[in-house]
């Protein structure tokens, strides 16, 4: 494996970005035409890097797996986007954004990633006007912002509680001129199912024509995933229902090394699990907690209906414990707030899953037509799925699995430890530490995937010189074999139980043993769960139909396999991390009044893992994390 | 619940196929109707029967990809909700339910439910955008744009294209997905320099692709998901006529 060298450019950290972007080699116009790059994925990210690279010259084919590239899963990000504009003059800058999320993520973020993503911030939105994102704006005709969690700056733009969808819209139109100039090409319904290295250079992919079954290999000279996060390792996420980790994880076995798997983040507001038949949770965002107050009843079971309980015998647990932040405290620390208070018995609901979040306050004070304009699809998207109205009494929430901070290991470049594999956006592990901040994922995937890959992607095409391969190579056709036998093998299983309840029951291994809240004893158990149900697995599935067709539970067979690989890495990851940061929270490591405790002396680093084989145990590696700018110190946001 | 289905199974975009009925028993109220399609195609599945193909992914009414004709309604009996927002407590214990896919020249079905919306990227490549490069963009600040405006080409910008609107129309046309995008970009001054040109183009576009022309039955915004306003259409009209009565007067790139 290629060593861990981050490549951070020496210099002052404000500079480091700008002196890097001159030190890169260029590649000339005329010698752009002659690069072809795969890009996996559509997302913010994807789109974004696929649209650039071809209005840079650079030939381009991106892979998705939905019907049209608009539909990834970016398009359902609801709260917003932030930049360092400072237009509220409440005092932001790049460097508070910096240190926000680095302190957000818990110190176990790369500093200098985080410096250039905050002053890319403010370009991001400057593109996204230019492409005419409808943010919302002041009657003045100026961008109005939000607050969001983790922050005492209003910092976010937003269009209503669809701002994923109108930039990657923006994104996707962007992506589509350039589809109409004939500098993209676009493989609709196509799923990537492994990665081709040649002398140790990514040089392809192969792919499933998921309506033809045809699998076939594209050759290029970089391959970029772009291809979003493995939440649904646990079954039930806000995650669409075909997210899904195969890339990476396919890349994983190639050589691309898995960086803190363990660190995911689960969201405070969603809304509670209504049965066993749930197939998804539904996030409501969390600019929600602008306005809304979370609480619960001071005594247990008490069955009153919310409005009935008085003032005095409510709980306002988050204004209580964290004074400074109250409703914004940040997503991990809310969402373990709300297990503890549920976990005490005090959790509202029929199943006792939920804590009230509360608009009569606000209803009060700014009128209902406000509200109304700030929340209300959310308000109505709500009252689709509880058939409860949150106008008259409060919402019910709890946590949910959201978003996944680790991912591929990039260095400073945003690529892999396989030469010529990038990946950008929620698929990489490098800009969010233990825990992300909200409406920073919006700003990760189009920085990335605007304005660093761009750039950064020249340096490695420039250096590397890439020879032309053919599709007869024997890796092309070594890969492509593997994928058409193990295709073939889940079809040819034809045991008794079906893809989804092994997902299912997947999902609940890691929920107890790898979710909110982990331990030493629930992860060693899950360590020996998951091998098992893997076991199972590959011999009493059942997919049923053939591989020449449009066949979906073939597809989740395929991804279900590579979650059932993933979670024990995820587990192993966890065990290993003696230590309680941001979204990896370990029992045995908390302060005394029940808050994270960081271990930095013997955890600040990255742990990036190492395939080693099937039923191989990983190694690890790791890329020390130095902070010489955000001073390391406990959270607080009292 | 017990209800009675009847689905259109297709196995292929060139075989016939016919609507085919199933047992759903033991429904709850508060499943979406997407779980209950989960729920039959996992008994499928436990029979060795291959499942019901159908286009979803988000489930939270924001992708676009589900694309049901329920009972002969587009996303089924509730305004302004997607299939996948749509929960089973508005049906009744013991009724039947017909299930098809969207039904239009333009959409090729694929399997069963699914069909090909490829028609729609095909739309906007042809102009349904602003051209601004990544990196020329000026400070966001230097554009003023009234809240009314932004607001209206908002409401506009919110289509999933699901294409609803397209099987909901007894012409089968595309108007109203192409209007959304012609009047939010139409309605910003970002988008004032190819105005007039984008909806030469798009218009265009949408005939090539085999759907049929608007008569303002207006079937579309009550299908509509978003509630996209068919006042759009009017919009997109009103700025093809202009187009085309000053095509070749080089009046076209000027906005008003």
């Amino acid at each position: 494996m290629r060593p861990l060298e981050s490549g951070v450019p020496s210099g002052p950290i404000e500079q480091k970005w700008d002196k890097h972007r001159f030190e890169m080699k260029l590649v000339n116009p005329a010698n752009k035409r002659k690069y072809t790059v795969l890009v996996v994925g559509s997302g913010l990210a994807g789109a974004s890097a696929a649209a650039t690279l071809s209005e840079l010259g650079y030939n381009v084919k991106c892979f998705f797996f939905q019907d049209s590239p608009r539909r990834a899963h970016s398009i359902a990000a609801q709260g917003g986007i932030n930049a360092a504009k400072n237009y509220r003059n409440d005092g932001d800058s790049i460097y508070r954004l910096f240190y926000d999320t680095v302190k957000g993520g818990d110190f176990r973020s790369r500093e200098a990633n985080v410096y250039r993503l905050a002053q890319i911030s403010v370009e991001i939105i400057d593109q996204c006007v230019a492409q005419g994102v409808p943010f919302a704006r002041e009657y003045g005709g100026l961008l109005a912002n939000r607050s969001f969690g983790g922050a005492q700056v209003s910092r976010t733009f937003y269009a209503r509680g669809q701002t994923g969808q109108q930039l990657l819209l923006g994104a996707y139109q962007q992506l589509e001129k350039e589809v109409g100039r004939g500098g993209v090409t676009v493989y609709p319904r196509t799923e990537m199912l492994d990665l081709i290295v040649v002398d140790g250079q990514a040089r392809g992919i192969v792919t499933r024509d998921m309506v033809s079954g045809r699998i076939s290999s594209h050759l290029g000279d970089a391959v970029v995933l772009g291809t979003g996060g493995y939440g649904n390792v646990f079954y039930l996420s806000t995650n669409a229902k075909g997210s899904n980790a195969t890339a990476i994880w396919r890349a994983h076995k190639r050589g691309a090394a898995f960086a803190n798997p363990c660190y995911t983040q689960i969201h405070p507001t969603c809304i509670p699990v209504s049965g066993e038949h749930q197939s998804k949770l539904t996030l409501m965002s969390e600019s929600l907690r602008n306005d809304g107050r979370v609480w619960v009843p001071r005594q247990k079971g008490d069955q009153r209906r919310p409005e009935q309980i008085p003032e005095n015998e409510r709980d306002y647990y988050l204004e209580r414990k964290y004074p400074s932040f109250g409703n914004l405290a940040p997503r991990d620390i809310a969402s373990r707030a709300a297990k503890e208070a549920c976990d005490q018995g005090l959790g509202v609901g029929e199943r006792g899953l939920g804590v009230y979040l509360d608009f009569a306050d606000a209803i009060k004070r700014l009128g209902e037509q406000t509200i109304r304009e700030r929340y209300g699809n959310l308000f109505q998207m709500y009252q689709r799925i509880t058939d409860e109205n949150p106008f008259v009494g409060p919402m019910r929430i709890y946590p949910a699995v959201h978003y996944t901070m680790g991912g591929l290991w990039v260095d400073y470049n945003l690529m892999s430890t396989i030469p010529g594999l990038h990946v950008i956006g929620e698929a990489n592990f490098s800009d969010h530490g233990a825990n992300r901040l909200g409406a920073s994922a919006l700003m990760q995937g189009l920085a990335d995937g605007y304005f660093v890959l761009p750039a950064t992607i020249g340096e490695y095409l420039a250096s590397s010189k890439p020879v032309r391969i053919g599709a007869d190579h024997p890796d092309v056709r070594q890969a492509e074999t593997e994928v058409t036998e193990s295709t073939s093998k889940l079809l040819s299983i034809k045991g008794k139980r079906t893809v989804d309840s092994f997902h299912r029951e997947l999902g609940k291994i890691m929920w107890d043993h790898c979710g909110m809240a982990r331990n030493a004893a629930g992860l060693q158990r899950a360590l020996q769960l998951i091998p098992e149900l893997r076991a199972e697995f590959w011999s009493n599935v059942n997919v049923p139909g053939s591989d020449a067709e449009l066949n979906q539970a073939l597809e989740k067979a395929g991804r279900v396999a590579d979650f059932l690989e993933l979670g024990e890495l995820m587990c192993a990851d966890a065990l290993h991390r003696e230590e309680s940061c941001g979204g990896h929270f370990r029992e045995e490591y908390q302060t005394g009044d029940g808050e994270a405790l960081r271990n930095d002396e013997l955890f600040a680093y990255a742990a990036a893992w190492e395939y080693c084989g099937a039923n191989q145990p990983e190694r690890m590696h790791r890329e020390p994390l130095g902070f010489e700018y955000v001073q390391l110190a406990q959270r607080s946001y009292k | 619940m017990n209800l009675t289905l009847r689905i259109w199974r297709q196995a292929g975009p060139a075989t016939g196929g016919s609507m085919v009925e199933y047992d759903a028993g033991d429904i709850g109220p508060d499943m979406s109707f997407l779980e209950m399609l989960d729920v039959v195609n996992e008994r499928l599945m436990e029979r060795g029967e291959v499942p019901i193909a159908f286009d979803h992914d988000c489930r939270e009414g924001i992708c676009g990809s589900c694309s049901l004709m329920i009972n002969g309604v587009a996303h089924g009996p509730e305004r302004g909700t997607a299939t996948c927002q749509l929960h089973m407590r508005s049906f009744a214990d013991g009724d039947t339910i017909s299930v098809e896919p969207w039904r239009a020249r333009a959409f090729p079905i694929v399997k069963d439910l699914v069909v090909d919306r490829g028609a729609f990227d095909r739309i906007i490549q042809a102009g349904g955008y602003i051209t601004a490069p990544t990196g020329s963009a000026r400070d966001a600040n230097t554009i003023l744009i009234s809240k009314d405006t932004v607001d209206t080409a908002m409401d506009a910008a919110q289509c999933i294209a699901c294409g609803a609107c397209v099987a909901a129309c007894p012409n089968g046309s595309a108007a109203l997905f192409t209007a959304s995008k012609i009047t939010h970009l139409g309605l910003l001054p970002q988008g004032q320099p190819e105005r007039y040109g984008r909806a030469l183009r798009m218009v265009a576009q949408m005939d090539i692709e085999h759907f049929g022309g608007c008569t303002l039955y207006g079937e579309c915004q009550e299908a509509c998901p978003k509630e996209i306003s068919i006042d759009t259409i009017t919009r997109m009209n009103r700025d093809f006529l202009r187009a085309t009565l000053s095509q070749g007067h080089g009046a076209v790139a000027r906005a008003d």
